[in-house]
């Protein structure tokens, strides 16, 4: 049986072309769309906001990258193992609002306040991707639901804290009141916005890197995202703890990430701290083929695209969004090369999951 | 008296777009496919409804709206089922594109302040002699007509489930897809027509928001309820009814709101707005070892047909 000349049986032989050419197409085809005839100066524009200058790149492309690299290392870490964490988004948020209230309560400001901050931040992140875990181990719950219901949690969350607890008693916006400089996150580069977080995302991306191709906990992570169950059967890898681990490890690096864009880049709590962070992340993981080190590079590259963006928007009135587009289609591409189907798909994980308990 | 039953009526009007968005994904689910850009698809059927009806009026709302949700759809089908691509990143892709597109587009076509405010909406249309059945007449009688689709889309969609060959052909690709292919079973035919039926669904549940309810488009305005309606398909059990069921449960959480607010109880805004998530967690949690998804959900084709 073919439908569309296809036969099913046969894997789409030329399938990564198509996908590339067709997905070109669609792109200028939406950019003129939305472009039109301002298509060339929105495109000079967008490069200019992401590389034009020394300050563009050092203060919008690197500042933006150090949340997209540490959310693509929380994604990459998950659907290394396995785990479709699509609720980085919201551990995200949760850990910016612990770092948040952290460093409201605390009596002192400076840098062990900050080193708090960002410890609350990761542990939060890492508790709210515990109740995902738990309602996997416990109940069977697919991560990819409960994870996206938590994100819808930690948004209203957010909000009120943001318009109660949190909120500035001074201040006519639903913001918490602005962190005490001394506990800022450090500038890497003096005279730029770029500060020390880009850095902690680099060496927690060397780590990465180091733990999963240097280390036997790698190796069984690795393992257990190709085959959980030859993980179990032949291994004698508890699938279930791999898995579990490498839940919480990538909500607390998640968490991390948010509390890193409050102490280094908005310096007080508000609802959209996050334009969607959670959601490139997928893509930045993607294209960095889920390898810790490549997701620096990926990373650098999304933020540069959504500088850019932003400053398409600014200068040539060609609406930022427009970036998602470029990452959808960026991640549609790639899902034809990579993530190929039986390497870390979900349903293998149950199965072995069903055999361990 | 009128608190509970505008909480029912508001409760119904709720429900309808998840209950079609929900709808379509059931028969999605049933063939072995899980389609998490059902949020995109809505998003693009709302922002199709705008489209529509700015230019030619609300039946070219609702049809622009359904050739929205389609053609996602079958974007999602060439790349999962022709190109073999993961069906949770390509679903999470196709949600990232449409909420992008549809908020670019909007912005430059309508401008950034939103100037379509004027569009044809669909008004409740009241049934005569059952709308004023007290209670529950209002909330079951006085419903814009897509509301009206659902009373014979479940229905049709149960029987033909579950009482017809090819609802079982369709079943069995869901359960496996080896053994429904090798009993002849045009297997890529039935995948893409039901990808088909739930754009289609999908694209008027958008529709219904913009049409039937809120009358205009916003950035973003399906606020979650594609993946609302995936909760509720499994909340639902993969049966039409209990799709039904699920989905009216959904809507009178969300209703909630509006008759705490009318009781004027003082429990945070948030709070309120959260429970139909925190119900979903709950419910899943409730139903787990005694519901079964389809066997195949969310398994690539390709591994299962060369195993």
């Amino acid at each position: 049986m073919t439908f569309f000349g296809v036969s099913r049986l046969q894997r789409f032989p030329r399938g990564q072309i198509v996908a590339v050419i067709a997905g070109a197409t669609a792109l200028a085809l939406v950019f003129f769309a939305i472009a039109g005839t301002n298509a060339g100066a929105a495109a000079a524009a967008m490069v200019n906001g992401a590389v034009g200058t020394p300050y563009a790149f050092f203060s919008g492309t690197l500042v933006r990258a150090v949340p997209l690299i540490l959310t693509g290392l929380a994604v990459a870490w998950a659907f290394s193992a396995g785990i479709f964490n699509i609720g980085v988004e919201g551990q995200f948020v949760v850990g910016a609002a612990a770092a948040t209230a952290a460093a409201l309560a605390l009596p002192f400001d400076g840098m062990l306040a900050l080193l708090i901050c960002l410890i609350a931040g990761s542990i939060a992140g890492a508790g709210w991707a515990g109740i995902a875990a738990w309602l996997k181990l416990r109940f069977s719950v697919l991560e990819v639901i409960s994870t996206i219901m938590l994100n819808f949690i930690a948004l209203q969350l957010l909000a009120y804290l943001v318009h109660g607890p949190l909120g500035d008693p001074k201040g006519i916006y639903p913001q918490s009141p602005p962190l005490s400089p001394e506990t800022w996150m450090p500038k890497l580069i003096p005279g730029t916005r770029l500060h020390v977080g880009f850095a902690i995302a680099v060496v927690a991306c060397a780590w990465g890197w180091y733990v999963r191709t240097r280390t036997a906990a790698g190796f069984r992570l690795r393992l257990v995202g190709a085959n959980p169950a030859a993980a179990w059967i032949a291994g004698g890898v508890s699938v279930q703890r791999v898995t579990t681990t490498a839940f919480l490890v990538s909500g607390a690096i998640a968490g991390l990430a948010g509390a890193i864009e409050v102490t280094g880049v908005t310096y007080a709590l508000y609802e959209s701290i996050s334009p969607g962070y959670g959601y490139t992340a997928i893509a930045v993981a993607l294209l960095a083929n889920l390898n810790p080190a490549a997701v620096v590079v990926s990373g650098i590259g999304f933020g540069a695209l959504e500088a850019g963006a932003a400053a398409m928007q600014r200068d040539a009135g060609v609406p930022a969004v427009l970036a998602s587009v470029i990452e959808a289609a960026i991640i549609l591409v790639l899902a034809t090369t990579r993530m190929r189907p039986g390497r870390a798909s979900p349903a293998p994980v149950a199965d072995a999951l069903a055999e361990s308990a | 008296m009128a608190a509970l039953e505008s909480f029912l009526e508001s409760s119904v009007r709720t429900a309808t777009p998840l209950l079609l968005a929900g709808l379509g994904e059931v028969v999605v689910e049933r063939a072995g496919i899980i389609n998490i850009g059902l949020e995109g698809l809505v998003i693009a059927g709302a922002f199709g409804a705008l489209v529509g009806a700015t230019h030619q009026g609300l039946g070219a709302g609702f049809a622009v709206a359904i050739a929205a949700g389609v053609g996602l759809a079958i974007l999602f089908y060439v790349f999962v089922d022709l190109l073999g691509t993961d069906q949770i990143v390509t679903g999470t892709a196709v949600t990232i594109l449409a909420l992008g597109a549809t908020g670019a587009m909007y912005r430059s076509w309508f401008g950034s302040t939103g100037a379509a405010l004027s569009i044809e909406t669909s008004a409740p249309l009241m049934v005569p002699v059952l709308s004023s059945i007290p209670v529950i007449g209002a909330a079951l009688f006085h419903q814009p007509i897509t509301t009206y689709l659902c009373y014979v889309l479940v229905p049709a969609t149960w029987w033909w489930m579950y009482r017809t060959h090819a609802g079982l052909a369709l079943r069995a690709i869901g359960e496996s897809p080896n053994a429904a292919l090798v009993s002849g079973i045009p297997l890529s035919r039935y995948r893409f027509t039901a990808l088909c039926f739930g754009g289609a669904l999908a694209g008027l549940a958008g529709a219904t928001l913009v049409l039937a309810q809120v009358g205009t488009f916003a950035e973003g305005m399906s606020a979650g309820r594609g993946f609302i309606a995936i909760a509720v398909v499994v909340l639902g059990r993969w049966n039409p009814a209990g799709v039904a069921v699920a989905a009216l449960v959904f809507g009178a959480a969300t209703a909630l709101q509006f008759w705490i607010q009318a009781l004027g109880l003082r429990i945070p805004y948030q709070v309120v707005l959260a429970i139909p998530y925190a119900l979903t967690l709950a419910g899943l949690a409730g139903i787990a070892g005694r519901v079964s998804a389809p066997a195949a959900l969310g398994r690539p084709l390709t591994r299962d047909l060369s195993s």
